[in-house]
This record gives C-alpha cells, structure tokens and sequence, in this order.
C-alpha cells in the first residue's frame, strides 16, 4: 500500500483577460503562490508536472523552472485535453506514491482570451478536384455537413440525448443551471465573469448551438494554478501550521472512454465519468452522499446536468429531478459548482483541473470568504476532456 | 452522365444511396472510418455491410455559430439506423425545436456539394423527417 498524498499548498491567479502576462508570467504567479501557501521552497521539490495544452510541444515546464528555479529535477509536460490539469497533478501524486520523491508541483497554464469556438478550424476553400483524403476519404472538411466538430454543438448533443433517454429536460431547464452558476460566481471575486443573469437574459443572449446560449459556454480566458503535494511520512515532519492546513488527497484517478458502441459518432462523456466515479468513491472509501461540495466540468450547461448522474449524485436517470430540488444550488443539500463553474468562472484549459482542486481545498481549509460551505469535510473535483480523458480527485480535511 | 463522387468514402452512390460500415467479423462492432483494427476487441478482420437509411434522431443540436466558412444554421445530429449510430446533418427541415424533435423517424437524403474543375460532382448525405403517405408534414 502506497502512502497517502496531500495537498501542501495550492494557488489560483485570477482568472479573466491577462494581455500583459505571458503563460510563464502566469505558471510563475501560480507555482510561487502554490510554494508560499506550502511554505516550502522550490528546491524541496522532487518532481515537476505542467500542463499548457495549446501549446504542447513547448515545455512548458522548462520555461517555469528557468524564472523560478532550474534545481534540475524531472519535469513532465502533460497535454490531455480540458483534463490536463488534473493530469498534471495526479502525476506529481504518482510520483510520490511511486516513492520516486516525497514533494511535488503541478502546475496547469492557459491563455484563451479571445480564442473563440474550440475544436473547429475554418473551411478550407475547395477548388481543383475532388480528392479524397483522411481516415473517412473525405473530399472536404466535414465540420458542418456531417455534423459539427464545434464543442458546443457537441455538448448541446449529450445534454439532449439525455433528454431522449431520460425526459425532463428543455432549453429552460438548461439555462436555469447556468442561472444557478453565474449566481454563484457573484461570491467569487477570481472569476472571470461574476455578474448575476437572469433566466431571461441567459435564454436572450446569442445563442451558439441549440439549446446552449453564450452564457450557458464555458467563458475562454486566461489564468494559471499549481499546487504542492507532499506525502504522508514528508508531511509529518512539517509544522503543525502546515499539517492543519494539509488537505488530503482520498482518490486520484484518470480513466479514458472505454469502447460502447455510439462512442465515435457523438462522444460518450458518460461511461468514462461514471467509471471515474466509481473508482474514486472505492479508493477514498466515500460515497455520493458524503460530499460537501462538487465542482464539476461544466463546459457547457447541457454538460453539467448529465454529469450530476455520472457522478452518481442521484439515482440513474435522476439529474432533472436532483436539478429541480435545489440541491445543486449553494445553500442546497449538495453544492455544485459554488465556484461559478466554467460558465462564468471560465476554463483556461489546462488551469482547470487544478483550479476546481483549488476551489474545493478553500472550503475544506475554512478558508473560502464570503462563499464558504460551512463545516465542508470532504469535495470531489471532475474534469473531462474530449478525446477522451476524465479526471476525479477526492478531497478531505485534515484531521488535526 | 456527370460523374460523382461521394463525399465520404462510407456513401454509396447508385440507385439507392446508402452508407455502409466496417463490422469486426469477431465482434460485430461497426466503425465508419479507415481501421488499424477492432477498438472493442482488438481483431483486425472487417466487412463492410450496409447501413439501413431509416432511422430515429436520437440527439441534435441547431448550430447558429460555426467556424468561418462553415454557413449556418445547420442542425446537427445522431441518428440511430437500427442500432447503428450514424453522425449527420438533418436537412429538408426548418431548423428550430418547432420542427425537429428528438425520436422523430428520418429518412437518408443525399444532395449535391456541386462540380469540380473536371466536372466531377461530389455528393453529400443527410437525414430527413419521413414524410406520411408524401404528404406535408
Ligand atoms: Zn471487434
């Protein structure tokens, strides 16, 4: 048996437009911030893992360690689509459970503002011959005549299949949980976006792919977060002040989508969250109703009503109705999203699946401001990431 | 004749266009693109077998913001084709949650993308609402 992992520290920027900063600028902010609230040095640490997703092929990692400290340890420089952060992380965490080091940092950065619609580039213009060419001998781009390649059309389809599945759901009903989220970033001042809408103004804005409006999109912007992870036997050396803080890392688990048979036409997000899901809730030896607070991968409101299910926060079948109790809402039995989510938090990519660990440590730690969770003991963060990869850590609060 | 050309290698022009996939002989399960082998079982042995043209829209979404050269509105869909999932456009329909809604039957349509410089037409596919007895829906 491995030993247990914690968070020593962790550290969000602001999240919003940042023209003035480049993404070392920001992985920089993050990754000092991170060590300050671990109070531990860079040259503690035994393992780096950074995440840049647009910009993969740079090492990113690299970069960081030539303006805060080349001590010469290994860096990975991870890319996993919207679950590269928590791919960063969970591989500091593996490193220290494969006793290769007891301190790690991971550090996810993005920079998105003004990037506008992901997953689709523009159409070639087609002139000379037909020709085929591609893996469906394709003579010119499909996005737009077999469907669309674009992520909101793409979620739009996974929130509607559920519709079809399971009834219950409507454009309204989609655009009253994105309500629920831009209500909750109004309490958080690191979000991109922190004005309250109401269901008129989110069912009036432009509407991108039916039924998700702009509002009801994950907002692209800038930001960076990073985190320190120590391991049981470093961290009982440390102060006390450092272990009261401490937050434990219950479960850490990736997962990819297993092959069902729809899954390369319409993207099954489903099977591989619930199979995270599952693991998550056997390795921290929790359940559902033991979670305090969620924050979960809204990259669109249609994604974050099919997630409640595939986390198993209501019985198969049960999101509308787990929607419709309130439960989701910030004073509800089950917290969802009290950071404002991506809708209005925003998703600099490779930052999320940091940032959300982040946001649920500030409830654990009682240390959340105006939007603290009361009496918040243990949190589960999910994000997944197209392609697919699905990420899902389980948090607690130190015992101390 | 002008000659055609479908836009996907899985159409299959003639008299009665219709799409066909590549079944795992050892798990039946069915694929549209170029395979290295089977991503359920692994085996590396497939027919190709023809997909059936009806089917029921299983979900959709309206697209009224696409990618520079990419027209819109368009609705995009999954259409189930008696237990093969197929990704399409859905044409010959006002595009809004009016006119289209989730299990309604549809049928394969096909429509030309125009000629090209030598005059060959290339041909794309869609599914549209099945209309009773040929009547207005
Ligand atoms: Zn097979």
């Amino acid at each position: 048996m491995s030993e247990a992992v914690w968070i020593l520290g962790i550290h969000m920027t602001k999240f919003g437009k940042h023209p003035d900063l480049d993404l070392v600028d920001l992985a920089s902010e993050a990754a000092i911030g991170a060590l300050a609230d671990a109070d531990v040095p860079m040259n503690r640490i035994g393992v780096l893992a950074a995440g840049n997703l647009l910009g993969a092929a740079q090492g990113i990692g690299q970069q960081l360690q030539k303006q805060i400290g080349q001590t010469g340890i290994p860096v990975y420089n991870v890319a996993n689509a919207c679950a590269t952060g928590a791919t960063a992380l969970r591989t500091a965490i593996m490193a220290i459970k494969a006793g290769e080091c007891d301190m790690g940092l991971a550090v996810g950065v993005e920079k998105l503002a003004g990037a506008g619609l992901l997953g689709a580039g523009a159409r070639p213009s087609t002139s000379g011959t037909w020709t085929p060419s591609g893996r469906f001998g394709a003579v010119t781009a499909l996005d737009g005549l077999v469907g669309t390649e674009a992520m909101p059309g793409v979620f739009a389809q996974v929130g509607m299949e559920y519709g079809h599945r399971y009834g219950g759901t409507s454009f309204e009903l989609f655009a009253r949980i994105s309500e629920k989220n831009h209500a909750h970033s109004t309490l958080n001042p690191l979000a991109a976006y922190t004005k309250r809408m109401t269901l008129e103004q989110i069912m009036g804005d432009v509407m991108i792919a039916y039924p998700n409006t702009r509002p009801m999109c994950s907002a692209n912007c800038d930001g960076a977060a990073a985190a320190v992870v120590v391991g049981d036997s470093a961290l009982s050396a440390l102060s006390l002040a450092q272990r009261r803080r401490a937050v434990k890392v219950s479960a850490s688990v990736l997962t990819t989508d297993p092959w069902e048979p729809s899954c390369q036409v319409l993207p099954d997000v489903n099977t591989l969250t619930r199979n995270a899901a599952r693991q998550a809730y056997e390795q921290a030896g929790v359940g559902p109703q033991d979670l305090d607070l969620v924050e979960l991968h809204d990259c669109f409101a249609t994604a974050e009503l099919v997630h409640y299910d595939n986390l198993m926060l209501c019985e198969e079948g049960g999101a509308v109705d787990l929607f419709e109790s309130g439960a989701t809402w910030r004073d509800g039995a089950l917290p969802v999203n009290v950071s404002g989510g991506l809708e209005s938090k925003g998703h600099p990519i490779a930052a999320t699946g940091i940032a959300n660990v982040w946001e649920v440590c500030q409830h654990l730690r009682g240390e959340a401001g105006d939007r603290q969770i009361d009496g918040a003991r243990v949190g589960l963060a999910h994000v997944i990431g197209l392609g697919s990869a699905c990420g899902v850590h389980i948090l607690e609060r130190a015992a101390a | 004749m002008t000659a055609q050309i479908p836009l996907v290698d899985y159409l299959v022009l003639g008299d009665e266009p219709h799409l066909e996939a590549s079944e795992c002989t050892s798990c039946g399960a069915r694929f549209f693109d170029r395979r290295n082998a089977c991503a359920a079982c692994g085996a590396s042995g497939f027919d190709r077998v023809p997909v059936a043209r009806d089917g029921e829209l299983r979900a959709f979404t309206i697209v009224s913001f696409a990618a520079p050269g990419v027209p819109v509105p368009f609705v995009a869909g999954v259409v189930d084709c008696k237990g093969t999932a197929v990704r399409a456009n859905i044409v010959n329909v006002e595009p809004d949650s009016q006119h289209i809604t989730l299990g309604m039957p549809v049928r394969l349509t096909t429509w030309s993308l125009g000629p090209d410089e030598q005059g060959t037409e290339a041909v794309g596919f869609g599914f549209e609402p099945v209309r009773v007895n040929g009547g207005r829906r």
